[in-house]
């Protein structure tokens, strides 16, 4: 398959996954404000997964669709970051998750608009206003919950102790990454590492949480060469009326 | 139907001559539809019944968003999936909007959440039912919605200001919500065996409970009077559910379901049809607490509130923080 | 119970160049976080394009019995109103 297909599914991937963790909030949130917030960010990534995977499919060429590989591919067939398939833990756990991809989602489609591909930036030109919302506003919670209450400041830092071993994965290129660096079509990821560091060092700071001194990364969730056991999870429910009535439209 | 079930603590209508002059001036201003602001005198019995009528209909929209979104993540392809959540996260924001309204009478969303979550304020018995196929999904919007926005569109012209207000923003956004259940329907109804049965399977389920969301018999609803005369109850409960029936029997012969009445048959003199009333001791029963999610969905409340305190807390701890920060700079 | 977050007033100036309207109410640990709470919230269905918050403890209302010498004197200025002025229409648009 080629390199856009491959880049498309990563891309899409991601916001299918994390779009499905953040919808599983929706009536369940602390307060009405954020239940609200945390809904309009599903939606905003499951928009940008029917973009992403509409170009997978078009360019995998046998007449699939978005909706095909979204719920008829198996977990080794995903190409998500494993950041964005872990569970959700308590609120605080989710918005530092979000917080951690929404840094570097918003580096990347800000590169992406340059692509050498349209389709991608045309992508990138309508994705990029609703993650810069997204990281404006997940920022900003992770600043008040880490400089809050001396409850919220713990959970916060465990939050984030538990979930930066996964951003190395983000700036971890492998042949697909390197070939659409060469091709244009997207930038060359280690090159996005310094900039991302630079802004999770300042949030840090002001939400007086310390980044964590390993940079040891989790990874195969983009190659596919291993997820966390939760993906499975994600997908029996994500995937269940589509296997189980196979062929029927709804 | 939010509105149907609710108590007015009024004692009776009063007869002219037993107003005092400024209950008289209320009722007149009530009468010629001029508007309830919130800082009009009022009486007593109107402030409290209308704060137990929108927080009960407020709760009823927030309570409402768990047997859909019991469906948000198995939804069955991207579109659906983001329509649904769309959906549900309108109920989150009618929920809010109608609290709102009912701040303005002098109580908190606080107050009003603690008095739902310690069963002193009750929500509409209809979320006490589960949504167990993906055809709910449909039947819900479509009948449930449909009930819904058949009370709501009268409530706009309510005599307080707020409220009405709260009601005519909700009533534009809720127009596609009904619209969407019966698209999911139409689907199925003309989808695989499989399909149909859940389409049938899911009427059959909802079709009495939707009944019930129009309250008891008025010849059974003693409090209706003084509702209606503070123009905060538009219609009666019989009125409403007979225009429901009417409208939405042909709605489901042109899916080719069944309604799950025997006794449905048109009456030609009255206009409209002829049904079978709900099991009214059911629905009793729902509403004293033991319908078939009663327990799910206050639990479900109950932690979303309390694992979300130290995050409120936390959130305002930073805010007061900052506030002293910018106070002594300045 | 912990403390509530303040109450805030939403106001949004639509798409058509009219001025900012009032369009809720909602509540919010600060006034940056009002304003993106009502983006959230209000703005849903492309509504606005500007945003104003003000905590709602903060707003001074007139009270209803002033109504009377508040607002009637603009009644008798009918003169305000464009269509007081019979214009023939041979002048055309004005």
């Amino acid at each position: 398959m080629s390199t856009l297909y491959d880049f498309a599914l990563r891309m899409g991937d991601n916001t299918l996954i994390l779009g499905h963790r953040v919808s599983e909030w929706c009536g369940h949130a602390p307060v009405l404000e954020e239940d609200i917030a945390l809904a309009n960010t599903a939606l905003d990534l499951i928009g940008q997964t029917q973009l992403w995977l509409g170009l997978a499919a078009e360019e995998e060429g046998s007449g699939k669709t978005a909706d095909d590989l979204a719920f008829l591919r198996d977990a080794w067939e995903f190409r998500n970051a494993l950041l964005c398939e872990l569970p959700n833990g308590d609120f605080g756990r989710t918005l530092m998750r979000q917080y951690l991809f929404d840094e570097w989602h918003l580096l990347m489609l800000k590169a992406l608009q340059g692509s050498s591909e349209k389709r991608v930036s045309d992508i990138a030109d309508k994705a990029v206003k609703e993650v810069s919302y997204h990281v404006e506003r997940s920022r900003d919670t992770v600043i008040g919950l880490g400089d809050g209450t001396a409850e919220s400041h713990k959970r916060m830092q465990e939050a984030l102790d538990y979930l930066y071993p996964y951003v190395g994965e983000l700036f971890t290129p492998d042949a697909v990454d390197t070939a659409a660096a060469e091709a244009g079509l997207a930038p060359d990821l280690a090159s996005l590492r310094a900039p991302y560091d630079e802004a999770l060092a300042a949030t840090m700071a002001e939400a007086t949480l310390s980044l964590p001194d390993s940079r040891f990364a989790h990874k195969g969730g983009r190659t596919g060469k291993m997820h966390t056991e939760h993906l499975g999870h994600i997908l029996t429910q994500m995937q269940w009326l589509q296997r189980a009535y196979p062929g029927a439209a709804w | 139907m939010y509105a149907q079930m609710v108590k007015s603590t009024g004692a009776g209508v009063k007869s002219r001559e037993e107003m005092s002059a400024e209950e008289a001036a209320f009722q007149d201003r009530i009468d010629a539809d001029i508007k309830i602001e919130p800082k009009d005198w009022m009486p007593e019995g109107y402030r409290k019944t209308l704060i137990r009528q929108i927080g009960q209909h407020a709760h009823s929209e927030i309570v409402g968003q768990l047997p859909e979104g019991n469906w948000i993540t198995r939804a069955p392809t991207l579109e659906r999936k983001a329509i649904l959540l769309a959906k549900v996260q309108d109920e989150a924001g009618h929920g809010l909007y109608l609290y709102a309204a009912a701040e303005t009478l002098g109580v908190s969303r606080d107050e009003l959440t603690e008095q739902l979550l310690d069963g002193r304020m009750k929500y509409s018995s209809i979320f006490n039912y589960p949504t167990l196929n993906w055809a709910d999904i449909g039947a819900v919007g479509w009948l449930v919605d449909g009930a819904a926005i058949m009370n709501q569109v009268p409530l706009q012209r309510t005599s307080y200001g707020p409220y009405s207000r709260a009601m005519i923003r909700i009533c534009k956004e809720e127009s596609f919500h009904q619209r969407q259940g019966y698209d999911i329907m139409m689907k199925m109804a003309q989808g695989t065996e499989a399909q149909k049965k859940m389409a049938q399977d899911a009427l059959n389920r909802l079709w009495y409970p939707s009944l019930m969301m129009f309250g008891p018999s008025d010849k059974d609803s003693v409090h209706s009077a003084q509702s209606m005369a503070w123009k905060i109850k538009m219609d009666s409960n019989d009125e409403l559910r007979q225009k429901f029936v009417d409208q939405t029997v042909p709605q489901a012969e042109y899916l080719g379901l069944t309604v799950p009445d025997e006794n449905l048959k048109w009456n030609e003199e009255k206009g409209g049809y002829d049904f079978s009333e709900p099991d009214w001791d059911e629905f009793f029963d729902v509403l004293q607490g033991n319908g078939p999610c009663n327990v799910d969905r206050m639990e479900k409340r109950n932690a979303a509130w309390d694992n979300g305190a130290w995050v409120r807390e936390g959130l305002m701890a930073h805010a007061e923080k900052r506030a002293v920060l910018k106070t002594a700079a300045e | 119970m912990s403390k509530e977050w303040p109450l805030w007033e939403i106001f949004i100036r639509g798409q058509h160049g009219l001025s900012h309207r009032h369009v809720g109410s909602l509540h919010a640990p600060d006034a940056e976080m009002a304003i993106k709470n009502a983006r959230d919230v209000y703005t849903r269905r492309n509504e606005g394009q500007s945003i104003w918050v003000v905590e709602a403890a903060h707003i001074t209302a007139s009270s209803p019995s002033d109504k009377g010498p508040m607002y009637e004197p603009s009644e008798s200025k009918v003169y305000r109103h464009p269509t007081f002025f019979d214009i023939p229409e041979d002048v055309g648009a004005m």
